[in-house]
């Protein structure tokens, strides 16, 4: 059962003299209570991903093409009003910081109060309930008091699950989480993580988590895109894109973490930067930064395509996979 | 090296406070409590009693979460802040009370390496500039010639290229700025960096080079490290002693293999197991009661009793004392101390 | 970014041209036209002496019989003058010409005492704090509760009455530019205060100090510059005020001499013929005075929109 399907999803940002292109041609389904994780660095492209999909874009971005198919309905047809029906309801944001979502001159109460009763006919009291309710599930001690407090007077990792309270409060489909513990200390993240789990296995809730830490991505979710300069360059089930990562960038990003060098020891790192959206390179968008690059990797640019178990955008794929199967055995 | 010299440490924090007014000025500190006016000022504890050699040529990891006063630490080391009572001595000369000519050359010899690399350079200051103005100002000196040639070492020595030096910060992306500011860090030769959270802005990949960078200045230059982060997995690779804080005290201090290996105090147990694991698939970690209180009115006994499993009445009451363990480490926990974890 | 070392560094200009500020400059055609007006009058102000038919100051090229021509499209003028004459018979437009440099250069000069009072008194407060930052501020905060007219007003009155109308007059544009001057320096140490407090908190100020430069230092190589944008927008708003000012002294009569007009002074010496007829008088320069400060202000307007860190960020 597929709950959303993202077909050749094109954004690109008006500049003064051209459009760039910040989301290329992507493409991903998500079935039902699925779990999918999006990594990439900054500049990658991942957070304009979780926008368009809500079709929160401002200026200067815009969808240019594609579709976006909730059960089969594509979003970007949508009127606006119709938009804000979906938002929220069936879909919801975590974002980073707990405050872009919260109004701080509104108690917790009146925001949740507010939000149901945008969406759902309810008496104020009926609201209240329902609030509580949530806010038990996420944990939150003596819910009651809670709802007369304001934003400002909880701490980081209280906001963030009040925002999770928030998100879940009309039951969405579909809860989109941008790097939600990112401005949080690793303690809180862990509980956040855990609760965040819980929900979606327990309420069937499909999610995409869209982080740079692949920690966090290994441990929640059942699938995993990698992007790279607006590009997913691979797709497939977590553990098995952990374990035997495919794609150069991917092997690079996973063998960069200190945990894979012994301690003192130099990293592996990645030579150079992710190119700057209006410097895209030509062919393969990590060529420039890949120590495996040939000719035809400058000049044309990967398909992504399926090979074994996940879905590669590299030209070498078949080469590379040979290559290292053979230094393993000899 | 160290060996030859003496044993005497590098820098030496003895006892060291920093506390924050909440209330400033007369008006702010008149309350209205009970039905009576009342006169109360509030401090933040931002650092309690910390006491902390850090070893010529070593690489000193402190970690905490938010709060607990790592980063005052590194202020109050780099002369940014003024302790509110205890000692810094730096290479056996106590630099927390001199005036700032006194202490200028032992200054020189302490650079500090800030988080934001967006905000760590003067932005209207070309790299040139910027690279050349602490040579200038403490190698009064230098003919212009000598300035540029050392300006060009550094460069090449961090890997930013020369060909830049008359660009401004903003064209550069977050690692290549941090790369320029550790270059600017290292023109006045110091021995001896104050990192904090160098690396937490920048991304995974860009991660390593600026830590490679690190270590490698750290091999060809000597140099001795106070590394403030939050990341335990880079301090298990960067770092060759540990210092656990938490509310401003220190709850556990370590060689780096010691710590990851046989953590003791119930908060480095908690640290080390809630960070997300690569490859494990069914990760259990401690869950914490509740967060990190407020510094504002600090609890009399254990700072972490609050959260801490194992608490029992005499956490409540007395202040755990760090107390030497058998395998070197010191551990400020009753529990530790009274054998009372299992492990 | 990655092809960074092989591109030369643009020059200055062409880095203005190829900026966001240059872009926002380039599109927008207030900004243009209001520039390009302020150019021609500061030019023709610049080299009035060369573009003026007569000199208003020499006696010599005066004639009462002259008085009151009006326009050259008018019936009844002198080709002659341009925009007629005034009551003692001297050329409107050269008088016009010498009155805007008097204006101008007296509104850039008291904005310039005012800049350096008020950047040195912001700096200071902003940078050091505590007691200082207290005194100050309140001093300003008194500064700025008595009008800047009235002060001009007192302090003119007081200067007239003391060294009698003679040496007045000789000395007044230097006793505007003090008054003028003086009386409005808060508005530039409070907004330069701001900008200090929220550069200081910036790491690279830590960055410069933990590598020992001293304070003078810091604020004037580190921070002053990072604070320039609100003086650029204020200064505008700033120069504008100060020619209004100065015509309205003039205007009562506390500025300068009718043998030494400045727009506002010329204006207040037509007003008494307004109702027999010779409107140019007052006219003329009253449209010569509100162009010049409404293409200050546009100019103020586009360059606060585009200097609003909230805008962009960058």
């Amino acid at each position: 059962m597929t709950l959303l399907s993202v077909r050749d999803l094109t954004v690109k940002f008006a500049m003064r003299d051209q459009n760039l292109t910040a989301l290329n041609k992507i493409s991903f389904d998500l079935a039902k209570g699925e779990r999918l994780g999006i990594v990439g660095e900054s500049g990658a492209g991942k957070s304009i991903t979780g926008f368009s999909l809500m079709k929160l874009l401002s200026h200067p971005g815009f969808i240019d093409s594609g579709q976006i198919l909730l059960e089969g309905e594509d979003l970007i047809e949508l009127s606006d009003a119709r938009m804000r029906a979906i938002r929220g309801n069936r879909m919801a944001m975590i974002f980073q910081d707990p405050m872009v979502t919260l109004n701080p001159v509104l108690t917790i109460g009146q925001q949740m109060v507010e939000t149901l009763r945008a969406h759902r006919k309810l008496s104020e009291s009926d609201a209240k309930q329902i609030s509580i309710v949530k806010l038990r599930e996420v944990y939150i001690p003596s819910p009651e008091e809670r709802l007369d407090q304001y934003p400002h007077e909880l701490s980081g990792g209280m906001r963030q699950r009040i925002v999770i309270a928030i998100a879940l409060l009309l039951d969405p489909q579909l809860i989109i989480a941008d790097e939600p513990t990112t401005a949080l200390d690793v303690t809180i993240q862990a509980d956040i993580m855990d609760l965040l789990l819980e929900l979606c296995q327990s309420n069937k809730v499909g999610l995409i988590l869209i982080t740079h830490d692949l920690g966090v991505v290994s441990q929640m979710t059942e699938r995993l895109l990698v992007m790279y300069a607006g590009k997913i360059i691979e797709a497939g089930r977590t553990r098995e894109i952990i374990n035997d990562p495919q794609h150069p960038y991917t092997q690079g990003l996973i063998n960069a973490l200190p945990q894979q060098t012994e301690p003192g020891r130099p990293l592996k790192q990645i030579p150079g930067n992710m190119p700057s959206l209006s410097a895209i390179p030509t062919g393969c968008p990590f060529n420039p930064r890949c120590e495996y690059a040939l000719d035809h990797c400058r000049t044309t640019p990967p398909e992504i395509v399926r090979y074994g178990n996940v879905e590669v955008a590299c030209h070498e794929v078949s080469r590379l996979n040979a290559e290292r199967s053979e230094e393993q055995g000899a | 090296m160290t060996e030859l010299k003496n044993t005497q440490p590098l820098l030496e924090l003895r006892s060291l406070e920093k506390h924050f007014d909440l209330d400033r000025g007369f008006l702010e500190t008149i309350k209205f409590r009970g039905g009576k006016i009342v006169r109360e000022s509030r401090q933040v504890h931002a650092v309690n009693d910390i006491t902390l050699n850090v070893d010529r040529g070593e690489a000193l990891c402190v970690v905490g979460e938010s709060g607990c006063g790592k980063s005052t630490v590194a202020r109050l080391i780099a002369g940014l802040l003024t302790p509110s009572s205890g000692e810094i001595h730096y290479d056996g000369v106590r630099i927390d009370n001199g005036s700032r000519s006194d202490i200028m050359s032992l200054r020189k010899k302490m650079q500090m390496i800030f988080q934001n690399p967006y905000a760590s350079l003067n932005p209207r200051m070309t790299i040139q500039q910027a690279l050349e103005e602490p040579v200038r100002y403490h190698n009064k000196s230098f003919s212009k010639g000598e300035v540029q040639d050392k300006v060009a070492d550094v460069m090449r020595s961090v890997g930013v290229d020369p060909s830049w030096a008359k660009r401004y910060p903003h064209e550069f992306s977050g690692g290549q700025r941090q790369r320029i500011a550790i270059a600017r860090a290292l023109t006045v030769d110091p021995e001896f960096i104050i990192a904090d959270e160098p690396i937490s802005a920048l991304d995974v990949s860009i991660q390593a080079q600026v830590l490679n960078l690190m270590l490698e200045a750290k091999n060809q230059r000597g140099l001795t490290y106070l590394f403030i982060t939050h990341d335990l997995s880079v301090v298990q690779h960067f770092g060759t002693r540990v210092a656990v804080l938490y509310l401003g005290s220190v709850c556990e201090l370590a060689e780096t293999a010691t710590l990851f290996e046989n953590p003791k105090h119930p908060y480095t147990r908690a640290l080390l197991s809630a960070v997300p694991q690569l490859k494990d698939d069914h990760p259990n970690h401690i869950r914490l009661k509740g967060e990190i209180p407020t510094p504002i009115n600090l609890p009399q006994g254990c700072p972490f009793e609050s959260r801490c499993a194992f608490a029992n009445d005499r956490c409540k009451v007395e202040q755990p004392k760090p107390l030497l363990q058998t395998d070197g480490s010191i551990v400020a926990c009753h529990a530790v101390e009274e054998d009372r974890l299992e492990s | 970014m990655s092809n960074l070392s092989e591109s030369h560094p643009p020059s200055f200009w062409t880095r203005i041209w190829e900026s966001n500020i240059g872009y926002s400059f380039r599109s927008n055609p207030v900004a243009v036209a209001s520039l390009m007006i302020f150019i021609v009058i500061v030019l023709m102000a610049v080299f009035a002496p060369l573009i003026a038919p007569f000199d208003p100051y020499d006696p010599a090229q005066i004639d009462i019989m002259n008085s009151e021509y009006p326009p050259v499209w008018i019936d009844g003028s002198d080709p002659k003058f341009l925009f007629g004459t005034d009551d003692q018979g001297r050329d409107l437009w050269s008088t016009i010409l010498y009155g805007t440099r008097l204006s101008l250069l007296i509104g850039l000069c008291a904005v310039a005492l005012q800049a350096f009072l008020g950047i040195t008194i912001g700096l200071l407060a902003g940078y050091i704090g505590g007691r200082l930052d207290s005194l100050l501020m309140r001093l300003a905060d008194i500064q700025l509760s008595f009008s800047t007219l009235m002060v001009a007003i007192i302090f003119l009155a007081v200067t007239q009455a003391m060294f009698g109308s003679e040496t007045f007059n000789q000395y007044a544009i230097y006793f505007l530019i003090v008054v003028i001057g003086v009386a409005e320096w808060p508005q530039y140490a409070r907004t330069v205060r701001a900008t200090v407090l929220a550069e200081k908190k910036k790491e690279y100020v830590d960055g410069a100090r933990v590598l020992g430069f001293g304070p003078m230092r810091i604020m004037v190589r580190h921070i002053l510059p990072n604070s320039l944008s609100p003086i650029f927008v204020i200064s505008t708003v700033q120069v504008a005020n100060a020619i209004i000012s100065e015509a309205s002294l003039s205007f009562l009569g506390l500025g300068m001499p009718p043998s030494q007009p400045s727009l506002g002074s010329l204006i207040s010496s037509g007003f008494d013929y307004i109702f027999s007829g010779s409107w140019w008088i007052t006219a003329i320069p009253g449209v010569v005075l509100v162009i010049l400060v409404l293409v200050i202000n546009l100019l103020g307007d586009w360059m606060r929109d585009v200097l609003n860190p909230r805008l962009h960020k960058g």
